[in-house]
């Protein structure tokens, strides 16, 4: 080991997803919508949720996908599983907000939705997806692990919708437009 | 801005293709809050008595209650109001699921639905776009191979589909809507859906609903989940399993049938098996229920798990809740195993399951008793399982003696003269009922049976114990939490309520006290309908979450609406008045308000009548069951009373002259 390496504590915040205890009632993408509106709790929006049940009743299909990382350009391949005899949609564990699919999305711009573990001020206990879910498919855990002493910072809220908006239109646009609109006060 | 509701309601006119977005007024809301509510007071300025079910002039309004699509939990029925080709009397019937939820999201409250499609045809609504669509080719499909077909048409597998199979596309007059794990039942309104040719409903929506007062009102729901947690770990000890927790019976959890084998009725409500159930068929039972039961499921934001996802080897896979385990089982003295597989064929012509087992039962005894003859059942199976398969196939297709029998047995049996007409002996205004023959009278049950609007007692029971507890302490025991009761004096009643000798049924509870205890039970399911909130988490359970205390708290944060308790009752009473009114118009009189003749062994008509009498005048109605002028007046119902003054109906005030008379037998009937 490098006695040089400077470590550092990270919480890792992890939900543990029973799909064999999901009964598909969604109060999970309820309370996420509810949770992320400004003011707070002042909405509520299933489509504008950063947990999503992948649901299809008849074929006995629940599993709740949270939104990951937004990504410019969709993957070159595409996955599709069979559990225990279940065919499971085309890329439905992907958590990526991509541009092949309408999940994870804001409804009215467009812009990437990403789960952020209900990050508050106080922190909250567990997630409210968590906390909502009485059936306990959703189970909050974190536990520490040491890693290398990282630069840089988490990606914002805003710093996402930017960078999508980048891919979008060009980051020079998206600089020009800011400068008019700062100019216009 | 509108809080909780969208503050619009999307109109279709099928005949002329005709749609629009129309504002709602705000002052509807205050005075009715919403969901069955301000849709009866729409058939009330729209329908007038003389609209026939089967007509482009019936409404079918879908409606989303005020607080559907908000965080509270349950909060996601959907109420369709209409008039029913059954009862000829105003039709609500609800549904859990998906579907009010996502309409509100989509921008409506409300789905009114006018005329007659020329051709088959479903609605798709996305947001502002609606869309009258092509249904040919869904012409004789099944209601859930309908929903997938359309969602996979539209390629939109988050759509919200409400549909009817052939039973409605037939006008079966018991057929139903079916949305998924949930249906809308009763009274036929499946049959008007069809009368208007329309196949099904989908909707997809993805809006914000807005609260009022977001903090507060999210500190109430999460109240409210975590009293689920606890009750959910203390049942009520000392009633029957299903009545312990909270949701709608949980059939599809339990395994204990014990109660219900032994004490409803098999047959067309016909035998009671007292020795029914034993170690064997517990096993049998128990061995069915678990190997088809796939997952317990629940309705848009709530923890309960009412439903269940029911496979049976070689049928497809659908949902069932509640007493439809049972029904068809009962009528055709089968087992589960045939009850699992002939209600997932029922689900997909959909039927009514209440219904629907009762009318196949009739139309064997029609047969048994030579009222009907073997030629009107040539082709049948021998076999008993086959006949009631056989019997369903020809009432949604109406053929040859289904034609007849998918009127339901009251209808039927006007076909065939009176001794039918004795065999058609489970009806409660032309609608069939629970299959239930009890004992003695309950004084509580005999006024909710006989006066409920919804002609269906499962819709109108609740809160109060529907049996005294044994001993004082169980009493006691059940009392001291009862927060829900709006008056210290209902724990008193309960107290008292005694299994046997002076206090007990059928002359405890009084009159007096059982007129108080219908009132608050009416009351909270007038509430709960008005909100969209599920019974199973209001109105129906012991000790549930949401009662008339806190209600007053939920609607002023989701809605911004101040009221307090007394205001909140007096909207529940002005709606319940409003649909009282609407069925008076149509031509409800006192006679229609009687239980099944044998529903108890033990009759009193004596007592019958003044509770009928006490109940009426406790309610500000006159001795035939119409609200008078000055009760009208005082629920700002004023333009009720002019039109029913217009049409002739007597809306005096008779109780100080007539006392303890039962109604003239001259009242004059509504022009219907």
């Amino acid at each position: 080991m490098d006695p040089t390496s400077k470590k550092r504590k990270k919480l890792v915040k992890t939900i543990r997803i029973d799909v064999d205890k999901c009964n598909g009632c969604r109060a999970c993408e309820v309370i996420c919508s509810s949770f992320h509106a400004s003011p707070k709790y002042s909405s509520s929006n299933p489509e504008r949720s950063r947990i999503r049940v992948i649901r299809e009743p008849l074929r006995d299909i629940y599993v709740p996908v949270y939104a990951g990382e937004y990504t410019a350009a969709e993957c070159s391949g595409r996955d599709k599983y069979t559990i225990d005899g279940k065919a499971y949609d085309e890329c439905a564990f992907c958590r990526a907000s991509c541009p092949s699919r309408s999940l994870f999305k804001e409804p009215d711009s467009g812009l990437p939705l990403k789960c952020d573990m209900c990050e508050s001020d106080p922190p909250l206990e567990e997630p409210m997806c968590v906390q909502w879910c009485l059936n306990d498919a959703l189970v909050y855990e974190e536990h520490e692990v040491e890693v290398e002493e990282e630069e840089g910072v988490e990606q914002g809220e805003l710093e996402l919708g930017l960078e999508s908006l980048v891919d979008r239109h060009g980051l020079q646009k998206l600089m020009d437009t800011i400068a008019r609109m700062k100019k216009k006060g | 801005m509108r809080f909780a509701e969208t503050g619009y309601n999307l109109e279709v006119d099928l005949s002329t293709g005709n749609v629009e977005r129309v504002e709602t007024d705000p002052r509807w809301t205050e005075q009715h809050l919403g969901g069955l509510a301000t849709s009866s007071r729409i058939l009330w300025d729209r329908c007038p008595p003389e609209v026939e079910p089967y007509s482009e002039e019936n409404l079918l309004i879908f409606a989303a209650g005020l607080l559907v699509g908000t965080p509270a939990p349950g909060a996601n029925r959907t109420v369709v109001t209409t008039i029913s080709p059954q009862s000829l009397f105003t039709a609500y019937s609800m549904m859990g699921g998906f579907f009010a939820p996502e309409l509100k999201h989509a921008g409506y409250d409300k789905l009114i639905l006018r005329g007659r499609s020329p051709s088959l045809v479903y609605l798709w609504i996305h947001n502002d776009k609606v869309e009258i669509r092509d249904a040919a080719h869904l012409a004789g499909k099944g209601a859930n191979e309908t929903a997938d077909l359309i969602r996979a048409e539209l390629r939109e597998p988050k759509a919200q589909v409400a549909a009817i199979g052939l039973a409605g596309e037939n006008r079966v007059r018991f057929a139903s809507i079916e949305h998924g794990r949930s249906s809308a039942s009763r009274l036929g309104i499946g049959g008007v859906m069809g009368d208007k040719r329309l196949k099904a409903v989908a909707v997809r929506g993805t809006r914000d609903l807005n609260v009022a007062r977001p903090a507060e009102y999210m500190e109430l729901c999460n109240w409210v989940l975590k009293y689920i947690g606890i009750r959910e770990q203390k049942p009520v000890p000392g009633v029957m399993p299903i009545l312990a927790g909270l949701g709608s019976p949980q059939e599809m959890k339990l395994i204990d049938e014990e109660w219900h084998t032994t004490n409803f009725m098999w047959g067309n409500s016909r035998t009671r098996r007292r020795d029914f159930w034993t170690k064997e068929i517990e096993e049998k039972w128990k061995g069915t229920q678990e190997s088809v039961r796939k997952r317990l499921v629940s309705c848009y934001n709530c923890p309960m798990k009412c439903g269940a996802t029911i496979s049976v080897p070689g049928v497809a896979t659908y949902m069932m809740k509640c007493f439809s385990k049972l029904t068809y089982t009962m009528a055709a003295y089968s087992d589960l195993d045939f009850g699992f597989r002939i209600a997932q064929r029922a689900t997909e012509y959909g039927v009514d399951a209440f219904s629907a087992p009762q009318v196949m039962a009739y139309g064997l005894e029609l047969l048994e008793h030579g009222i009907l003859g073997p030629a009107d059942f040539e082709g049948m199976p021998a076999d008993n399982e086959g006949r009631f398969y056989w019997l369903l196939d020809r009432i949604v297709r109406r053929e040859g003696i289904g034609d007849v029998l998918a009127d339901g047995t009251y209808w039927a049996a006007k076909k065939f003269g009176k001794a039918a007409e004795d065999l058609a002996h489970n009806n409660i205004k032309k609608h069939e009922q629970l299959p239930l023959k009890l004992g003695m009278l309950n004084p509580v049950y005999f006024l909710m049976y006989c006066t409920g609007e919804k002609s269906n007692i499962t819709q109108i029971e609740g809160q109060f114990p529907q049996a005294p507890f044994a001993t004082m302490a169980e009493r006691e025991d059940f009392v001291k939490d009862w927060v829900q009761v709006p008056d210290e004096k209902f724990k008193k009643y309960l107290l008292d309520w005694e299994l046997r000798g002076e206090r007990s049924n059928p002359n405890y509870p009084t009159v007096e006290m059982s007129c108080d205890i219908v009132d608050w039970q009416e009351r909270m399911h007038h509430i709960d309908d008005a909100l969209g909130m599920c019974a199973g988490l209001g109105s129906f359970p012991l000790k549930p979450p949401y009662h008339i205390h806190n209600y007053p708290a939920f609607i002023a944060a989701a809605a911004g609406l101040d009221i307090d308790e007394a205001g909140l009752t007096t909207i529940a009473r002005r709606n319940r008045t409003l649909l009282r009114a609407l069925n008076v118009r149509r031509g409800l009189t006192r006679d229609d308000e009687r239980p099944p003749d044998d529903h108890w062994k033990k009759r009193f008509p004596d007592l019958e009548q003044k509770l009928l009498d006490g109940y009426y005048k406790f309610k500000g109605w006159n001795l035939r069951g119409i609200p008078t002028e000055s009760t009208l007046n005082g629920l700002g119902l004023g333009f009720v009373a002019d039109d029913l003054k217009k049409r002739g109906l007597a809306i005096d005030d008779d109780h100080p002259s007539h006392g303890q008379d039962s109604a003239p037998a001259d009242h004059p009937k509504a022009a219907s």
